[in-house]
């Protein structure tokens, strides 16, 4: 959580800059009307507040070693983050923030780093992505797998096409259905883990996405040896307050707006299970 | 060069099995090369072959009047195509197109199917190793049709 202000208040910003990433989902650069933006660490995210229509729980999506301008990436979904895909340059937003936990890029120091996306997930494990890029000496093979439900639903696309061309990162998308201009894989991320070159020993893997889609990359990490505690997976659930008082995100007992979202599989796989959470 | 055998028991579809069965059935297969855009197979036609996929991209696709192809699955390198040989009638459901050079095995359906029937433990096995994939495959489509990607985040 940020320090030095308090909680529930937010901090004015402004729109610096807006890109359309897809038919329903913008990426959004604030900057601060006075003072500096927090830093922050990757998967962490802020409460985003659209003046007169309401606050929700946005990931920061853009860079850690450059937080400013703040990026979020937010997809039209309801009144607030439609209000928020609304804005145009100059203006407010309000913001909180950062909560909640981290990837812990640093677990996979001298190990493998593999990166699952699917959907508007790719945007919270982008900060991950750019802290290993920052750092690739530090790890073995990186590889980023990403799914998404078109060819014109993959978020980052200009960004997507410049890993793909690295030689030190093994960068795969996939997705449900394409026309057949597609020239690459169509069929579910799982499917991308035949190809994906690993060590399920000596990896840490990082999961984003659908609940439904974690559980079924978790199940095929855990059936090839990846164990559950160097599996993390981020959690979205109903964060209100973002800093554990009113209850609302409660799973189980976990709090996942100060506990998560960010957490080993180990620590929630068996709530994921049970229904009535 | 390497012989039909030598590449079946590389693969990964036929991996574990024996040296006498990868000999039966090689006697089914060819080397087989498609183009980028060459059809391996059409929604309709005679479901008479089984590809293991050396190299390359094939999609599968489904045709409406009107509108374009919609891809519905890529298969690639060390994966395998087509089941309609296997059950009748002997029709294929979907449309196959090469994306880019593809090389593949490619078995005679029936060659195969007579093999299976002369020798049970031998089409036991083969089955075995088809309804894995098929059960893979059903479950991916049926995570396609759940439309994974809603809405995540926070």
């Amino acid at each position: 959580m940020m320090t030095g202000s308090p909680p529930m208040l937010p901090a004015p910003y402004r729109v610096r800059h807006v890109h359309q990433e897809t038919s329903d989902t913008w990426t959004l650069d604030l900057e601060p009307q006075g003072g500096l933006v927090p830093s922050f660490k990757p998967g962490q995210f802020d409460m985003l507040y659209a003046f007169g229509v309401g606050e929700v729980p946005i990931s920061i999506s853009g860079d850690p070693t450059a937080p400013d301008p703040l990026i979020h990436t937010v997809r039209s979904v309801g009144a607030v983050s439609r209000a928020l895909c609304a804005l145009r340059p100059g203006a407010a937003v309000g913001v909180r923030g950062p909560f909640g936990t981290s990837w812990p890029v640093t677990n996979g120091s001298g190990r493998d780093v593999l990166l699952v996306a699917g959907g508007v997930g790719l945007a919270p494990l982008r900060p991950a992505f750019y802290q290993v890029l920052a750092q690739r000496a530090r790890f073995g093979r990186v590889v980023l797998l990403y799914g998404a439900r078109s060819p014109g639903d993959l978020l980052f696309a200009d960004e997507l096409a410049q890993w793909r061309g690295r030689f030190d990162v093994d960068v795969q998308v996939t997705v449900d259905h394409a026309r057949p201009e597609w020239a690459g894989n169509v069929g579910v991320v799982t499917s991308l883990l035949d190809h994906a070159r690993f060590d399920p020993d000596d990896c840490v893997a990082l999961l984003c996405g659908p609940e439904i889609m974690m559980r079924l990359v978790s199940n095929d990490l855990l059936r090839r040896g990846v164990t559950a505690d160097r599996i993390y997976v981020s959690l979205e659930r109903n964060m209100q307050c973002a800093v554990g008082w009113c209850g609302h995100c409660q799973l189980g007992p976990e709090l996942t707006c100060r506990d998560g979202p960010v957490y080993p599989l180990a620590r929630v796989e068996p709530l994921l299970h049970v229904r009535e959470l | 060069m390497k012989g039909l055998e030598s590449l079946l028991a590389e693969h990964p579809f036929f991996s574990g099995m024996t040296e006498a069965d990868l000999k039966l059935i090689a006697g089914c297969a060819t080397n087989a090369r498609f183009e980028a855009g060459e059809y391996l197979y059409r929604e309709g036609g005679a479901a008479d072959r089984f590809f293991l996929l050396r190299s390359g991209q094939i999609a599968v696709e489904v045709h409406a009047p009107g509108r374009d192809p919609v891809t519905i699955l890529t298969v690639g390198e060390g994966q395998v195509l087509g089941f309609s040989w296997l059950m009748p009638p002997y029709r294929w459901v979907f449309d196959a197109r090469a994306m880019q050079l593809t090389r593949a095995l490619v078995f005679d359906g029936a060659c195969l199917r007579n093999k299976c029937d002369a020798d049970p433990r031998l089409g036991y096995d083969l089955l075995k190793r088809v309804a894995s994939v098929m059960s893979q495959r059903l479950e991916t489509a049926t995570v396609q049709l759940a439309d994974l990607y809603g809405v995540v985040g926070p």
